[in-house]
């Protein structure tokens, strides 16, 4: 039987702004099996950033609140959690990795410092083993002289040693789940083909579960058991991995794939999807995908499409089928 | 029109930034952020030109046009030799030459319209009629894929693939043979970049354009160019045709590039990971710039710099592998 680590149910966050309520996130469903990668794809905007400051009860209020839905992590609902219990969940439970390693580490403080102070915050250890501890983690991520890096400030390093160093951070305390938030791409192929290599090292080794957030289709392949294939705030479809790059059944998803350019063969022309992602203050009515999508039908105008399930785990939201 | 002339010739090409520092600020040695780069691009071609950051990429584009000073070598383009032209002579040349930025947001003047802006590159370059020079800037913002107006707005209005748009009309407005276009699709989302690639080569068709395109993005390269050419550390390290450089590859960075590229399709090799990082060009290693991190290095490589080589069919590669 498979366990579920992280349960998102109809999740709702909204932004409520001078210019309107922005619906970044909108009944949003997911939940992640212990021990495995979910990957929520989509383009900027679409509210994966926001998902995942919501698990971690991380977003600016006011202006914005989490106004509906439930969010379960080992039968808590974080969303109900005290502001106490949800910092003691952050960081130990659930560790999250930012895109942008340069601006997430603080300039002024050694990267050791750095990983220690976050070890003495959430274990009873002493500083020679948070120490220890810190140049253990480095050397698992594999950072070079671990000692000596530890003593280095973030300038000092590379961008790809610097995404390591949050790596690092995040698995300070063990954490059960790690959320991952476009941590490839800031940074160069070769820089990238290895923090790849490194997330499926940690999933093997600690048996961590991931949600990975990303933008990129070709890395999901790499490394994603489970999609979540997200739209302007809600989901379009979900399905495991193998199963929705073989087999996409949103127009979107497949418009997604078809527009990647491919290393392998020439083409005339990219198909692209026409338009831009629409505003969230003022959506369309109906799919939310309908003004952009070369198969819209009348019904999508009017009509927000249900769920509709493919085949085992395989669920899209389109009139279409 | 000649497709075979040679639009653009670059021999020998060196940029290199002193660095100084230290007691009494002495001259500590130089960043060879371009070093002895040569190539060729012929009339309404794309030369694609990949690399990791911090391999002199987006210099090499700089330099050509002379928003950097060459420190040394040749930009032959058509007849006259950018390197050697005065400032006026430079303005006229850029009218031929123009470049597209990586992020739109920053290269437009937040406080002009769009109009503006494209009118601008128009009125320095001698058209004084306002009238005609509207019409243009109208043509222009219709020809990529915008309306007319939207001349009337300012930039933050518009979207990022807009915007890239708007700094494709305005490169475009001056009539140029050849466009640099440096990382333009990187800054922007999947289905966006798609429309920008295509609009590219629509536009290079219809204007038998040239473009140097550089990206780091090997699978957006091999879209839009018939000739890559892959940069390490400064140099130049293989030149071929698109379908030849990511099928029949020879230098091994080529070859680690192009398996690190996560696919959705079927993966045909092993990844091979580079260890570590690109070195400092400041310090760059000896022998081939490449060894430290090459998985088929040998003793030669870190004593002997390679030279780039013909391997028939204008495939040249610069490694040991293939011969002194």
């Amino acid at each position: 039987m498979k366990e579920v680590i992280l349960s998102v149910k109809d999740l709702k966050t909204y932004f409520f702004t001078k210019r309107g309520v922005v619906r970044a996130v909108d009944g949003v469903s997911f939940d992640l099996v212990k021990g495995e990668c979910l990957c929520l794809v989509g383009e900027s905007g679409c509210g994966k950033t926001v998902t995942a400051l919501s698990i971690l009860g991380l977003i600016d209020s006011p202006p914005g609140r989490i106004v509906g839905g439930e969010i379960f992590y080992d039968s808590t609902d974080l969303t109900k959690s005290s502001a106490e219990r949800l910092r003691h969940i952050r960081g130990k439970e659930i560790a999250m990795i930012f895109q942008d390693a340069q601006s997430a580490l603080n300039p002024v403080f050694t990267i050791g410092d750095q990983i220690e102070e976050q070890i003495k915050l959430h274990l009873k250890v002493s500083q020679r083993r948070a120490k220890n501890r810190a140049i253990n983690l480095l050397k698992e991520v594999g950072i070079p002289s671990p000692e000596e890096v530890a003593s280095y400030y973030p300038h000092q390093l590379s961008g790809g040693m610097r995404q390591r160093a949050m790596i690092a951070m995040g698995l300070s305390c063990d954490p059960q789940l790690l959320i991952a938030d476009e941590p490839t791409t800031a940074v160069d192929v070769t820089i990238k083909a290895q923090i790849i290599d490194i997330f499926r090292r940690l999933k093997e080794s600690r048996k961590m579960s991931l949600l990975f957030i990303t933008h990129e289709l070709g890395i999901v392949s790499e490394i994603g058991d489970e999609i979540v294939v997200m739209y302007a705030g809600k989901v379009a479809e979900t399905a495991p991995a193998a199963e929705l790059l073989k087999n996409p059944k949103h127009p979107y998803t497949s418009g997604l794939i078809k527009c990647l350019p491919d290393i392998t063969k020439e083409k005339e022309r990219l198909e692209s999807i026409p338009g831009t992602v629409p505003s969230l203050i003022d959506p369309p009515g109906g799919c939310l995908f309908h003004p952009r999508c070369k198969r819209a039908m009348a019904i999508c105008r009017k009509e927000e499409p249900p769920p509709v399930v493919i085949s085992r785990g395989h669920t899209v939201f389109c009139h279409l089928y | 029109m000649m497709l075979n002339h040679k639009l653009l010739k670059v021999e020998n090409l060196k940029k290199y930034y002193p660095v100084s520092g230290g007691l009494l600020y002495r001259h500590l040695g130089n960043i060879k952020a371009v070093d002895g780069v040569s190539f060729y691009i012929k009339e309404g071609e794309t030369l694609g030109l990949v690399g990791e950051s911090g391999c002199g990429k987006s210099t090499l584009g700089r330099t050509i046009i002379r928003l950097e000073e060459p420190t040394a070598g040749k930009i032959i383009y058509r007849r006259t030799d950018i390197a050697k032209l005065d400032r006026k002579q430079l303005r006229g040349l850029r009218k031929e030459i123009q470049i597209i930025f990586q992020d739109p947001q920053s290269s437009l003047d937040p406080r002009m319209t769009i109009g503006q802006s494209i009118g601008e590159a128009l009125l320095i370059h001698g058209l004084k009629d306002e009238r005609k020079r509207g019409q243009m800037v109208t043509d222009m913002l219709e020809r990529v894929g915008l309306e007319a107006q939207h001349a009337l707005r300012y930039p933050h209005e518009f979207s990022s693939g807009q915007r890239q748009r708007i700094g494709i009309a305005r490169a475009l407005a001056t009539n140029p043979r050849l466009i640099i276009a440096d990382e333009p699709v990187s800054a922007l989302d999947v289905s966006i970049q798609a429309q920008i690639l295509n609009l590219m080569l629509d536009l290079r068709r219809e204007f038998s354009l040239a473009y140097l395109f550089i990206a780091h993005d090997l699978s957006v390269i091999r879209q839009v160019s018939q000739r890559v050419a892959v940069m390490y550390l400064g140099k130049i390290v293989e030149l071929a045709e698109a379908g030849e450089i990511f099928k029949d590859y020879l230098h091994p960075y080529t070859e680690a590039l192009v398996s690190a590229i996560p696919s959705i399709r079927k993966r045909r090799k092993a990844r091979i990971l580079l260890p570590g990082a690109v070195p400092s060009p400041l310090n760059p290693p000896p022998g081939c710039r490449f060894h430290t991190r090459c998985h088929r290095v040998m003793p030669i490589c870190s004593q002997v710099e390679p030279n780039l080589k013909d391997m028939g069919n204008g495939h040249l590669v610069a490694c040991h592998l293939y011969g002194v």
